[in-house]
């Protein structure tokens, strides 16, 4: 079990406003982390710092083999895509081969296999002709876990995978990744705490700071010693608690 | 009627004309795709009506129009790009401020210009009619330019369109693309404002693609449909323009307005019909059972 990226001591933001404060964590192969912490915290800042989409402003990420093509596949949250662009399903998923096949002017039948299986893995084969927009929320979750598994990355980043999608999907979704965490680490930012540890391995806990909790057992009492007022519905082994509101000296955005 | 049609290519203009029309379908058909598929309809109005300033320059200077309204538009357009990274600007105040400024110096420039600017409105309303051979060899040029770098790398200014943050995450060089792109959007607006003007260059840049997009929801398709919309709508255009003596640019961006009524129609008569059969469809597989 190697490491694959390491943060260390990073400060990150945008503009002046600093949101993470010195963190520092290290993803492993066969990690399966859940992110967890309050809105406005700084989960996506984590995601964007990791995958170099904003630079630390202090501190330092480290890529243990350096940047390779597939090293990181991404899940983004949804909502922010133009749901009438004209681009289809298999289009979707092959754009996951953007930096493998760098300027890539056609695709050659290995890719379109490649694609064809990953489709077939997640269900929406069928739909693979349809434009992005003629699908339903949950198929479209589908068709972007494609976009960020087909190049087989050594990690898998989802943030927030289980918004706007039915139980259902969630339900495959959680299984499909236990399937792919055998292959990839994965990294997984969720609101909806209580679903998550049972899935997940370990728990990072982020608002503001980063505290990292080796398992997925977690109590309202690390909660509040890690700084991170979320509610916990738990499930399964993990003892029933609902956490008290909890409140802040200073402001969230 | 088809032999005067045939009868006018003895004319260079109207041949001239003819070239005008099929490359700026060629250019228009492909850079519009872009900006309809982006929503950057609004982005390219503001680089329009900006060029203008770049018109009015180069007439007081006693340069080529054309060469002042590409530097300008080029420059306006690298301009609204670089500030739409930016969050602290709002994109379409920006746009707004720029597309008047652009009016606003073309008109003082050209009432500073000694003497009359006799060319002044065929650049409002353009003229193909009067394109020269100059106008028709940078026109070839640039949709040459637009042909290979759109085909090239199709798809990747297909999923940088799509997903520019996604792109960055696979450290594509987003900026670049998003620069040459707007840059030859600009160059596309300017070659094509000699054909139908600045006020109606935004039609040639919309109105086939999103006829297009009524049969398409794949973005080269939708190149393509475009450009041979383009092509029909602005020959008629020529021609209807020509017998009736009316101003060129308004009659094709007419042709082009009756051409979407005409996609917009048969897709609801092809859609009323796939509901119909499904309803038949429906009802014998009840009757099955």
């Amino acid at each position: 079990m190697s490491d694959i990226i390491e943060i260390r001591n990073a400060s990150a933001g945008y503009g002046d406003e600093i949101i993470l404060h010195h963190i520092n964590l290290t993803i492993r192969d066969e990690d399966y982390i859940g992110v967890i912490g309050p809105n406005g915290g700084g989960k996506t800042t984590l995601v964007k710092l990791i995958l170099g989409l904003i630079p630390p402003l202090q501190g330092e990420v480290i890529y243990r083999d350096g940047y390779l093509n597939s090293l990181i596949g991404y899940l983004p949250q949804t909502s922010r895509n133009d749901r009438s662009f004209p681009i289809s399903v298999s289009e979707v998923v092959l754009s996951g081969l953007m930096s493998s096949r760098p300027g890539v002017k056609r695709f050659n039948r290995k890719d379109k296999a490649r694609a064809m299986e990953v489709m077939e893995m997640m269900g929406i084969a069928g739909l693979r002709k349809k434009s992005i927009g003629e699908l339903s929320g949950g198929q479209m979750q589908r068709a972007f876990l494609g976009r960020a598994i087909i190049s087989e990355p050594r990690l898998l980043i989802l943030d927030e995978p289980n918004t706007f999608v039915d139980n259902k999907f969630e339900h495959d979704l959680y299984e499909l990744l236990r399937n792919l965490n055998k292959k990839m680490a994965i990294l997984m930012v969720s609101h909806d705490v209580g679903t998550i540890t049972s899935y997940v391995k370990t728990i990072a806990c982020v608002n503001r700071n980063l505290h990292y909790h080796p398992s997925n057992i977690i109590t309202q009492t690390q909660l509040a010693s890690y700084n991170c007022p979320i509610q916990l519905i738990t499930h399964g082994e993990v003892p029933h608690t609902v956490l008290a509101e909890h409140h802040h000296n200073h402001k969230h955005d | 009627m088809t032999e005067t049609v045939f009868h006018l290519f003895q004319y260079e203009f109207f041949r001239n004309a003819v070239w005008a029309a099929l490359l700026a379908s060629i250019t228009c058909g492909i850079a519009g795709s872009y900006i309809v598929a982006r929503r950057m309809v609004f982005i390219s109005g503001g680089i329009t009506h900006a060029s203008f300033g770049g018109i009015g320059i180069a007439y007081f200077l006693g340069m080529n129009p054309v060469a002042g309204a590409a530097v300008f538009s080029v420059l306006s357009a690298l301009g609204i790009e670089y500030m739409s990274g930016k969050t602290n600007v709002r994109e379409d105040s920006a746009i707004g401020i720029l597309w008047s400024l652009g009016m606003a110096l073309g008109i003082i420039f050209v009432f500073m210009t000694p003497g009359y600017a006799p060319n002044l409105m065929s650049y409002l309303f353009g003229s193909i009619l009067t394109v020269s051979h100059t106008d028709l060899w940078l026109m070839l040029a640039l949709a040459l330019v637009i042909v290979l770098f759109f085909t090239r790398f199709y798809h990747t200014i297909l999923f940088i369109s799509f997903d520019e943050e996604y792109a960055r995450s696979h450290h594509i060089n987003v900026n670049l693309f998003k620069y040459i792109l707007i840059s030859l959007v600009a160059l596309t607006i300017v070659m094509n404002i000699r054909v139908v003007g600045i006020i109606l260059v935004i039609s040639f840049l919309t109105i086939p693609q999103s006829a297009a997009n009524l049969f398409t929801k794949n973005l080269s398709t939708m190149m393509i449909y475009s450009i041979i919309i383009s092509v029909i709508g602005s020959m008629s255009g020529i021609v209807i323009s020509y017998y009736l003596d009316i101003p060129s640019g308004a009659t094709i961006i007419f042709a082009f307005v009756v051409l979407f009524g005409i996609a917009k129609g048969l897709l609801t008569i092809k859609t009323s019909r796939g509901i119909k059969r499904e309803i038949k469809r429906q009802d014998e597989l009840e009757k099955q059972h």
